[in-house]
Order: structure tokens, then sequence, then C-alpha cells
């Protein structure tokens, strides 16, 4: 009679997880990681409820997004990868022919009742499709096939490049330039193009950057110099961020961010109002909740039974870091300000949506697993 | 590694699954560890800034801050026509402390107490808005600081580190409650506001138009926010000149066609009544008078009023914070006579020289159950002809007449002199009244319009009721024979190229008085009311008038008595006795002002509301000899 109880008790412990495919180590990472979130938000929002709530709701339609992707096994998307990846050119076509302006970029399309960035489709569709490129050929990849996936990469990165959006065609090149070096692309071939790409460097800058963007850089590498203008961004987050010491000045009681000397302190710049509130142990209990989210996504990479899916799996694990990274490493000054939220904790961004769904499909790949003989 | 590579490259026909996944683990591992090293570096950095140069950045934190501050635009100045200062921006001072800044806080306030600064109680109320407040921003601690107090400060603010004295322009009406009807009022910015504002443009200010004129006019007086980015010590004192400066755009100018020597004479004439007072030109539709009394000080609302003295002003029965000319709904009572008139002659129910038996009552033909009576108990003879009927408010005359037309034909005409409409003044509280019709009864008592009620439409009660604006605005209409204006109090707006003159606009609907032969049957009528000689209704409130001038009295008689258990009546108190009105204009031949006098409770309509209007007059014609 016991071991039949237990017996039930361990399918119904099984079966909560299984039956809506979530990932616990996961799902439990996101949700200590949000809750901090909405804390330094509450302070870096002027303790403005309204904000809080809105975004409260946004996580809610972000996990029941994530919800919904685990709930399709792998192999339905694995199927249908090539169309979503051409629908997804298509709609970044239709951008730059009829879409709408915002903030001086065309990101946007407009259905009438609703409005969605294109970029973000590709923000999965563009590790997808090169996963699903290599899944059927011998790995590593040739040289021919390489091509191909630079190809396949560089077409989207180059059509959000010109609307211009910078940070997501960074994200969306490292997210397909991720499956490439997981799928084994040999040394030699990284050290040349990175050769290239150093001789390229300064070509870029003088041909093609953007004023806006050569400024960034400038300031960036001497913040100083211009103080009051673009520099005023990093001086103030580093001041905020270094006055915090290694406890923070408490909760609500950042006077660098409070009295409003930080810019966009709940959106992108965030991370600073954090830094100063609660210190350098702040600053590391959130590195380790990254870390803990971005090793478990290895670990489920690790254990997918498919090139397909370790390939995306291990691709969509370290676009998001490259998420974290940018934004603390520009927060803290260690690389030029790119408009990138931090994730998962910066106020509002459409990219939550996309990110929640990503997050949907690790955990898809975990519990969608056929028993292998053996 | 190149032995290696080509291993794997003679392997290409086939795959080897071991081999790759082997080649994927060991990426994925490699990948991690970029990940690990990459988040160290992170931590490193934060490290570096938060504990190695944390002394660095706390100094530059607390003491080179540079701040945006906001700087609120100046509120529009509002002049009346002639350019005097109705509502002016005037510097208040106010205490304040910075909680962060102060060693030992029972001291410092025991310190500003004996200076003789502050009381107990601001040290009360201080202590509550202590709570919860960020201790780096300050806190009031004492509003409206007189200059003497401010001198005081100066004089010993080193001793008291983290006070300091903040200097606001604030709204100031300087002529209070004499005006405040007219004009409305500012007050403090609450949590209702916030939800219909630009909040980016109201950052820095801290009053809005809540009432009135200031409130339908807020997206004029405005302006717009400035900024301007500036170096603070820890103290949070301004070092040296601002280093970028974007300058606020004040609110513009306005001027109200009120002409203010003509509201205060209004005010006074009217002071011992509850009542409204409205002086309108005829020619436009300007408003140059508007008084509702009582009035209140709304300067007790800008700086905060206290919870005692604000339920004084709630509670008292005489209503001061009511505005009677737009909102008060009074029965027109024998004012509409002229124009129930005109309009049976227009349209031919009655000839000049129609006349009916007035034996002092009136029943409709046939139906003898009720009877309607005359003010006079006697009646006003045999033959009462329109005229005769105007001049001395002949009630049966109008019933007569009424009961001929219908309510159709009625209510129809009186919308075209605005009754039940909006006048178009510019203030939103505006009430709209009731004038009664078919349509109106079934939609808001659902049964069906009995002939008795036209007949008291006739004489303006029942249903009826209006506010002064409207009676004003109807009473114009008679005077100037021609067009009904939109009534407006905005004259002029100051734009950068000078002053912009409003137009008139004409109300959407007019009266057509053709070929204004049965107009001056009327305006003939209503001369006579004024005068001794055809013993009008308001003939001792006009006597020796030097101007001539056209009214009509209105006497309306509260139905509410108040009555004990038995039904006997009991002594009636003030509130009970009638409602009296007066409608006028002057003078008589082209007129120039339009006015209407309500006073509540003032008894016969003739005897305190036609004197009042006169005063108003005298003082019109003081100032504006022909």
């Amino acid at each position: 009679m016991a071991f039949l109880d237990s017996d039930i008790s361990d399918r119904r412990g099984r079966s909560f997880a299984s039956r809506f495919h979530i990932d616990l180590p996961l799902l439990a990472g996101l949700f200590v990681l949000v809750g901090y979130g909405l804390l330094i938000l509450y302070s870096a929002s002027g303790e403005d409820m309204s904000q809080l709530k809105k975004q409260f709701v946004r996580l809610t339609v972000a996990f029941g997004a994530m919800f919904f992707f685990a709930w399709i096994p792998p192999r339905i998307y694995k199927k249908w990868t090539p169309f979503i990846f051409a629908g997804g050119i298509m709609l970044l076509f239709a951008v730059i022919l009829f879409g709408q302006m915002g903030k001086g970029a065309q990101r946007w399309l407009n259905f009438g009742f609703f409005q969605f960035q294109p970029s973000e489709i590709m923000k999965l569709a563009v590790p997808m499709m090169v996963a699903w490129y290599f899944s059927e050929r011998t790995l590593p990849p040739n040289l021919r096939e390489l091509l191909i996936a630079i190809i396949i990469i560089g077409l989207p990165t180059y059509l959000i490049l010109i609307q211009p959006d910078l940070g997501t065609s960074i994200l969306i090149a490292s997210s397909g330039v991720f499956v490439i070096f997981l799928a084994g692309i040999r040394w030699r071939i990284i050290f040349s193009f990175i050769t290239l790409a150093v001789i390229y460097a300064p070509i870029h800058w003088i041909f093609v950057m953007q004023p806006y963007q050569k400024q960034r850089v400038i300031t960036f590498l001497d913040p100083e110099q211009d103080k009051l203008g673009s520099g005023y961004h990093i001086i103030q987050s580093q001041i905020a961020i270094g006055s915090g010491g290694l406890h923070g000045k408490g909760w609500l009681q950042g006077t660098q961010s409070q009295l409003e000397f930080l810019p966009e302190r709940n959106t992108d710049f965030i991370f600073a109002v954090l830094g100063e509130e609660f210190g350098f142990f702040g600053v590391m209990l959130l590195l380790a909740i990254y870390l803990w989210i971005v090793g478990r996504g290895f670990v489920i990479s690790l254990n997918a039974q498919e090139t397909y899916t370790r390939l995306l799996a291990g691709a969509i694990t370290l676009t998001f870091f490259v998420y974290v990274f940018v934004n603390i490493g520009m927060v803290t000054g260690v690389l030029p300000v790119v408009g990138l939220p931090l994730p998962l904790v910066s106020y509002g961004g459409t990219s939550m949506v996309t990110l929640m769904a990503s997050f949907g499909i690790l955990m898809g790949i975990q519990t969608h697993k056929k028993l292998l003989p053996g | 590694m190149l032995k290696n590579s080509n291993q794997i490259r003679s392997g290409h026909a086939f795959k080897n699954h071991r081999q790759e996944r082997q080649m994927l683990v060991s990426r994925t591992i490699i990948a991690f560890s970029f990940v690990f090293l990459l988040m160290l570096s992170l931590l490193a950095r934060g490290w570096y800034l938060q504990v190695i140069k944390h002394e660095d950045y706390q100094t530059r934190s607390n003491n080179n801050r540079i701040s945006v501050q906001r700087v609120a635009p100046n509120r529009g100045l509002i002049y009346d026509r002639n350019g005097v200062l109705l509502a002016e921006n005037r510097s208040v001072y106010a205490l304040e402390i910075i909680p962060e800044q102060v060693h030992d806080m029972e001291q410092q306030l025991l310190d500003i107490e004996q200076l003789g600064l502050i009381e107990e109680k601001h040290i009360e109320r201080f202590k509550q808005r202590l709570r919860g407040v960020r201790r780096f921003k300050s806190v009031l601690l004492k509003s409206r600081l007189t200059e003497q107090e401010v001198a005081i400060f100066s004089a010993n603010g080193h001793r008291l580190k983290g006070a300091r004295v903040e200097a606001r322009l604030v709204r100031y009406y300087p002529f209070g409650g004499q005006v405040v009807h007219a004009i409305g009022s500012v007050r403090r910015i609450n949590d209702v506001d916030l939800q219909r504002i630009d909040q980016i443009n109201y950052r820095a200010t801290r009053h809005i138009g809540k009432v009135g004129l200031e409130k339908h006019y807020e997206s004029i007086l405005h302006g717009k926010i400035g900024s301007r980015t500036v170096e603070t010590d820890v103290q949070g004192r301004v070092i040296g000149e601002p280093i970028t400066e974007t300058p606020p755009v004040p609110g513009k100018n306005i001027r109200l066609s009120i002409d203010i020597d003509l509201q205060l004479a209004a005010a006074k004439a009217i002071e011992d009544f509850r009542g409204s007072v409205i002086a309108v030109d005829p020619r436009n539709g300007e408003v140059l008078a508007l008084v509702s009394n009582p009035g209140y000080d709304p300067n007790d609302f800008v700086t905060g009023i206290s919870t005692e003295n604000y339920a004084k002003l709630t509670e008292s029965n005489d209503q001061p914070l009511f505005n009677r000319a737009l909102r008060g709904l009074y029965s027109p009572g024998s004012t509409i006579k002229p124009m129930i008139a005109w309009v049976g002659l227009q349209n031919n129910f009655i000839t000049p020289k129609s006349t009916i038996h007035d034996p002092g009552f009136w029943v409709i033909p046939n139906k003898e159950e009720r009877i309607y009576r005359d003010w006079a108990p006697r009646g006003h003879g045999e033959k009462v002809a329109v005229s005769l009927a105007i001049t001395q408010s002949c009630n049966p005359f109008f019933y007569d007449l009424a009961y001929q037309m219908g309510i159709d034909v009625i209510s129809e005409n009186m919308f075209d002199f605005g009754f039940g409409q909006s006048t178009g003044i510019d203030m939103d509280e505006e009430l709209v009244g009731i004038m009664p019709s078919r349509d109106w009864k079934k939609r808001n008592r659902r049964t069906d319009w009995f002939p008795g009620e036209t007949v008291l439409t006739g004489i303006g009660q029942g249903y009826w009721n209006a506010t002064p604006l409207q009676l004003a605005n109807a009473i114009a209409t008679i005077g100037s024979g021609g067009a009904r204006y939109q009534l407006s109090l905005l004259k002029a707006i100051e734009e950068q190229a000078g002053w912009i003159e409003k137009e008139p606009e004409l109300a959407p609907r007019q009266v057509d008085f053709g070929d204004k032969k049965n107009l001056q049957v009327v305006q003939t009528a209503m001369e006579r009311v004024t005068q001794r000689r055809w013993n009008g209704t308001a003939k001792t409130a006009f006597d020796g008038a030097p101007y001539s001038s056209a009214g009509k009295t209105g006497t309306v008689q509260l139905r509410k008595t108040e009555e004990d258990e038995d039904g006997n009546v009991k002594k009636s108190s003030g509130k009970l006795n009638d409602n009296a009105v007066y409608v006028g204009y002057a003078p008589s031949d082209v007129p120039e002002i339009a006015i209407s006098v309500v006073t509540e409770n003032g008894g016969h309509g003739g005897e305190s509301a036609a004197p009042v209007a006169r005063k108003v007059l005298d003082a019109y014609f003081a100032k504006n000899k022909r």
C-alpha cells in the first residue's frame, strides 16, 4: 500500500513538470531574477506603482509565451524552421517598404489593431535556421557550408542594421555566429576572420558608420571629454555604481539615482541603480542569478538528443548572455553605449516576450525527449 | 591539429554521431568557460568601481553633483478689460529642511522655534511629512513666511545646516472673493489631476487651474516647462552659473471682458443677498460683470486651506463655493414674459390690440377645476392688452396666451433665446437648466405633457429653470433686437506679436425678429416697467435714473413651505421667502449693457432685485458717460 502511494505521488510529481513541460531549475532561476528585478525597478521608477503594475502585466504575458513555447515539441518547429525564416525575411522587407517610424528608426509593422517588430522573430529564426541547416550535414562544416551559413545570418542582420537598430542586429548576428561556433568551425577559420575584422574596422569607421554611432565610440573611449553631452550617461552611471561601495546606500536611498542625476535609470541604465543601492554584493547576486540561468541553459544543450536542438539550445543561452554582458558592460563603462536593456530587469522592452519564448524553447528541448534505447 | 581535421574531412560521406557529439560537448564547454570568464570580468569591473575606486566616486557623488533642475513656467496673468490685474503671481517663501543634512533634528527644530519662525503645530505637521520621505529630499516646514521671517532666517541661516528658504511664485488674486466666481482659481495639483495632465510638462508646477476660467484656459495660461543643468554642492546648493539652460516658456497673458469697477459695484450692490448679478454687452456677448454672492477668498486655496476653514465654507448655509451665475438653476418667473409676448405676436396668436378680461384669476376654458391666480387679487381690469400685461406683469394674460400657443411653440422659440442650452461661456462648470418640452418630459419624467403645465410655463414657472447667465443672454437678445452671441469672458490673448482680440461668436440658434414691429411693442412695454408714469413694477427702483432703461421684474414663489407635524405652516424663515429676479438693458434705444439679477429669498422682484440692477447700471453710466 505504502509502495503504491509513493508511486502515485512520485508520478504526480513528475507529471506536473512533464505535463506542462517545465524545467524547474530554469524556472526557479527566472523567478528569482524577476523578483529581484521588480525590487530594483520600484526604486528606479521613483516608487511608481503604476510602472510596476505595467511591468508585472508584461511579465505575465511573457511567462505565458514561455509556457506556450515549452509545450510545443521541438520537432514541430524544426520542421517549420525554413518557413519561419523565410516569412521573417519577407516581413523585414515589408518594414522597409511600409514600416512605421518611431524614435528615428523604422522598426515597426502596423497591423491596425497591433504593432510589432519583425526583428523580434528573427532573434529566434536566425539561430533556428543555421541550426537546421547544419543538422542535416556532417560537422564541422566545410567552407561552402560556412559561406551559406554566413549568408543566412548576414541578410537579416543587414536588413535590421539599416532600420537602424544596432543593438538588435548585434544580437541576431551573434546568435547565428554562436551556432557556427558550436557546430565546430575550425579555429584556423575563426582566427582568420578576426584578422580580417581588424583590418576592416578602419574602413567601416570611415565609410559606413553613422555620425551618432561614431559619437558613441568616441564617448566610450573618453567620456570626460564631453561631460554633459553624450559622456554624461557613462560618467553618471559610473559615479552611481562606484559610490555604492561594498554594501550600497540602501534600497530607495541612492542619491545619484533618486535625485535624477542618472538618465534612463529605469530602462537601459537600471544596473547603475542596483549598483548604487545594493553595492558590490548586490551586483554579485545579480551576476550569480544570471550565471545560474546561463549554466542551466548549457546543461540543457548538453542533454539534448539531436544536433538541431543542441545547437539551438546553446545559441539561445549564449545570446541571452550577450544581452547581459553588453548591457552591464555598457553601464559599467567597459563597452560602448548600445541600446540594449538589462534582460528581465529593465522597464518595458518589446524584447521581453521573445526572450521568454526562447526560454520556453529551452524548456521544451529539455522536456520533450524520446526515450532512447540503452 | 592538422592531422585531426584531415581525419574529420575524410569522414565527410557519412555522419559520425559519436565524434560529432564529442565535438559539440567540447565546444559547449569552451563556450561556458568563456561565459564564466566574461562574468568574472564584469565582477572584476564591479570590484574596481565599487571597492578600489569607491572613495573617488563617493566624493564625486557627494561634492560634484550635476543635476538637471526643472523650472516651472510663470503662469499667464489675467487682466480686466482696462488692464487692471485680476490674477498675478507673487513670491512666497517656504522654509524647508533636508533631513539627511541635519545632525540633531530635535535640536534643530527647537532652534528654529526659538527664533520665532515656527510654532508647535508646524513641528507636528513636519514630523508627519517626514515619515516615508527620502532623506535627501527637502521637506516643507512652514509655508508662507513673511518678509520679516525671511530676514530673521537670512541672519541666522548659517547656523541651521540643512534648512533653507525657497522662494516660489504663487498665484495671487488681489480682489479675492469679489471676483472669484468670475475667474475661478488654481489649487494644488492632486492625484486626480496627475491622471489627466502631461506629467512631464507639469513636473515643476505645483498649481493647476481647478475652477472656472483658470481651468478652462489652463493650456494657455500654464506655459512650457524649462530646465537647467547645474552643479550643486553636498548641500544641494547651486554652484555658479547653469551649465546649460532651456528657459521655460511662460504662459500667455489674457485680458477679460470684465470691467473690474463694474464687477466691484455689482458685488457691493448684492452684498446683502445670496444671489447673482450678470452684466453683458448685448452687441457682442462680452461679460462685463459676473458676481455670485457670497464668494470666498481663492487665495486661501492656493497655499492650502485648513480643514477647519474649508469645513466652514462647505457647511455654510449660504454656500459660498457655489457659483450661482453658472450653476444656480432658478425659475425665471415673470422675466420671460417679454419673450413669450413677442412669440405670441410674431406668430399671430395675439395682436398688440388683443385684450383679455382679468378678474384676478384664470381657468382653462371648459375645465374649471383648477384656478390660476394673478398676483394682484383683484386683477388688472376688463381690458388688458399685451403692453400692460408686461408693464404690470399680468399673469392671466400670459396663462391665456401660453394656453393658446401650446408647449411646442413655446419651447421651440425659447430654445432660440438660449434656454435649456449652454450660453457658450468659457467655464466648464456651467449647467444648462431645463427648457421643458413634450420631448423633455417623456425622456425625464416618462409621462405625457399636461395642458396645465403649459399654463404655468407661460409665467416662467413649473419645470422651467435657467441660470442667471441664460437670463442675461435672453434679455440681451430682446434688447439688441439683433444677433444672439455666445457669452464669453476672454477678450484677448497676448501673443508674441501683441494682443490678439477674440472675435465675437454667434450662438448656434438665432431668433428671427423680422421687421421688428412686434419687438418694438415688447421693448416699449419693458421701458414702461421702469417708469412711474406707467405704474411699472420697477418704477420705484428706477426713479430719477439719468439714463433710459428697460426691464422686467420677476417674483418666484417657492412652493416648499416648512410644515410642522399637524400640517400648520411654521413661521417662514428667510430661506422660504420668494426669489426675486430682474432682467433689463440700457440705454433702452441702443442698449450697451444687459443685466440679470437674482436675489434668493429677496421677496418681490421690483423691491429687491431691481434696486440692485439700478445700482449696477448707475455705476456703468457714471463711468461710461454718453
